[in-house]
């Protein structure tokens, strides 16, 4: 069955060329094309779930080289998660931009640009290579760097020449760590490099572990690192600012952390207690600038700073419960996340603004039942509001910090969950809540942007059951044993000997 | 030893000119002079004293080459860097466009 892995990177890879090649001015075309390739994506994503409670670990050997010195594609229960939560999103996200795109002209760039996103973030998820996680990852933030500057206006020019700056220089701190680490194990197969450093605390290792901190900690927005994130989200065109909040900074960023440095370092009982101090400061910093934000999309930016925040949080406590809440907060805050960006996009679609001063006279609840449903929805589910899913997540990690012990950063938790509330309490105050005399011009959302924000509002109800432990085994079982005992990750090299 | 120092001086020369130019022009020149330190970082790693080019043919003793990999992963992080070199002086000169200046104390749209 491992001959479905390589197709996580092709299948995106083969979408982006027959959209940049053979589509002109084809708008439907284009559709149909990304819309065929993210759906099938979900569905080999959704096997491999099922692949990886049945096996375990799969791998597939590029070119047929055994592993030290080929390259090779590695799935796990952490990579499935991952693969799933990319699979799912960028599946609504596609159907989204159908309607959304239609005020930009050259939709076929824009599909073949989001295309080899997603072909770069599903190859940092599943490369087994340290070296090919660095080239994918390039080719995740080149292709995110062109989609925040896709409106070429100044704004947007701005933001994305200060992200690109900023992420490159993160990438070169990436590839001197790899390069650190090649000079000290002579090898870059990640499952390999853990079996000879054998959990040895070597200044080489440390340094560099201090450099991939650095690296992938500026692509996932952690407090000292975030300068970049509330520009560069929010001038991106709805879609895309949904994709880079919800998954980018999640597989280019968290993924990589915790995969680089827990798995393959084992630096996890010396990192643990920076994850957290950074984590906790993030909730804090993050949700008290996005409360002062009058432009709906750039709070929602400062709030993806703070809820990453959470999952930094319950990855570095260490503990079963703590990884087990992480991993779950990461996939509900992709789902409402995406949806809230959505929504903004909705809002800046029907009326025209993005500030919520101004939206206070347009009586928006009458005029779009359906957004104003789906954004309660998403913003009591982000503030943890009980029948919805970060409710259940925020009180996995709370509750894993008062098994810690810290009872400090549970009470942290807890104030920088009521600050969230108050924030988006004003969002929908604002946006919502208004009433005004006089009919209004503004109309409700076309067919398919309502379908994909329905959609994922009821995925924010249902998956507040992964909180039941029969689903939650399923789920994110697999993916907390590899984080949880992370030193197995070593030996997944000898299943190819069997 | 010191020609590790040396290549670290670079980058750090690289960084400095990344945080401290007001240039558009200038940050990208700074971000190249990164890319190429730990390109020959990279180089440095796979030096050995007196080796010599890793071409192996019949007759010969695989002893005493320099480590062909590095030099492989040289080669595709130049690429890397030429594209994104590209997408940045493309930005550039968008952003010039607009505000017709490089001067980035002047292109500050962004705020908050």
């Amino acid at each position: 069955m491992n001959h479905l892995l390589p197709l996580f990177v092709v299948l995106p890879l083969l979408g982006a060329f027959l959209n940049s090649l053979f589509v002109r001015k084809k708008a439907k075309v284009s559709d149909f094309i990304s819309l065929v390739i993210t759906f099938s994506l979900l569905i080999i994503s959704v096997i491999s779930l099922f692949l990886v409670n049945k096996y375990g670990v799969l791998i597939y050997k590029v070119g047929g080289w055994f592993p030290p010195f080929g390259i090779s594609l590695v799935l796990d229960g952490l990579s499935s998660l991952l693969l799933f939560t990319v699979s799912l999103i960028s599946f609504f996200i596609s159907l989204y931009s159908i309607n959304y795109m239609e005020k930009y002209t050259s939709k076929e760039r824009f599909y073949t640009l989001f295309l080899l996103m997603l072909a770069g973030m599903n190859g940092v998820v599943i490369t087994g290579d340290l070296f090919n996680l660095f080239v994918f990852l390039e080719l995740a933030s080149v292709a995110s760097y062109a989609l925040v500057a896709f409106g070429v206006e100044k704004e947007e020019l701005e933001a994305s020449f200060k992200y690109a700056i900023m992420s490159s220089v993160a990438s070169l701190f990436v590839l001197m760590g790899i390069g650190l680490i090649y000079s000290y194990t002579s090898t870059l197969n990640m499952a390999d490099i853990a079996k000879v450093l054998g959990g040895s605390l070597n200044k080489v290792v440390v340094f560099s572990g201090v450099l991939f901190f650095m690296g992938f900690g500026l692509k996932a927005a952690i407090i000292p690192f975030h300068a970049w994130l509330p520009d560069a989200h929010p001038s991106a065109p709805a879609p895309i600012s949904a994709a880079l909040s919800g998954l980018l900074i999640k597989s280019l960023g968290v993924y990589s952390l915790v995969r680089v440095i827990y798995n393959v370092l084992g630096l996890k009982i010396l990192f643990s207690p920076v994850c957290m101090f950074l984590g906790g400061s993030s909730i804090m910093i993050g949700v008290l600038l996005a409360i002062g934000q009058w432009d709906i999309k750039r709070l929602l930016a400062y709030h993806s700073i703070s809820q990453v925040g959470y999952i930094m949080l319950g990855l570095g406590l260490g503990t079963p419960l703590g990884i087990l809440g992480g991993l779950f907060h990461l996939f509900n805050h992709s789902i409402f996340k995406t949806l809230l960006f959505l929504n903004s996009g909705a809002i800046e679609y029907s009326a025209g603004t993005r500030n919520l001063l101004k939206m206070r006279g347009l009586s928006l609840r009458d005029s779009m039942p359906l957004t104003s449903l789906t954004t309660l929805i998403a913003s009591m589910s982000i503030s943890g509001i009980p029948p919805f899913n970060g409710f259940f997540s925020k009180l996995i990690i709370i509750f894993a910090c008062i098994k810690g012990g810290f009872w400090g950063y549970a009470f942290w938790a807890v104030i920088g969950s009521i600050l969230t509330l108050s924030s988006f309490m004003k969002v929908y105050r604002y946006s919502f809540s208004t009433q005004t005399q006089g009919t209004s011009s503004v109309r409700e959302i076309p067919l398919f942007m309502k379908f994909a924000t329905a959609s994922l509002s009821l995925l924010c109800v249902l998956s507040s059951l992964l909180f039941l432990s029969g689903f939650s085994n399923f789920f994110l079982g697999t993916a907390k044993k590899v984080l949880v005992d992370a030193k197995n990750y070593s030996t997944i090299n000898s299943i190819l000997e069997r | 030893m010191r020609v590790y120092f040396l290549c670290f001086l670079l980058f750090a020369v690289g960084l400095y000119c990344i945080l401290r130019k007001r240039n558009l022009i200038k940050i990208i020149i700074g971000t190249i002079i990164c890319e190429y330190a730990v390109n020959l970082f990279l180089i440095l790693i796979a030096y050995r004293m007196e080796g010599r080019a890793p071409i192996y043919s019949s007759g010969q003793n695989i002893e005493n080459m320099v480590d062909p990999l590095p030099q492989a992963l040289v080669l595709t992080s130049i690429v890397i860097g030429l594209a994104v070199t590209a997408l940045l002086v493309a930005l550039a000169i968008r952003i010039y466009d607009k505000y017709k200046t490089f001067d980035i104390t002047k292109i500050n749209q962004l705020k908050g």
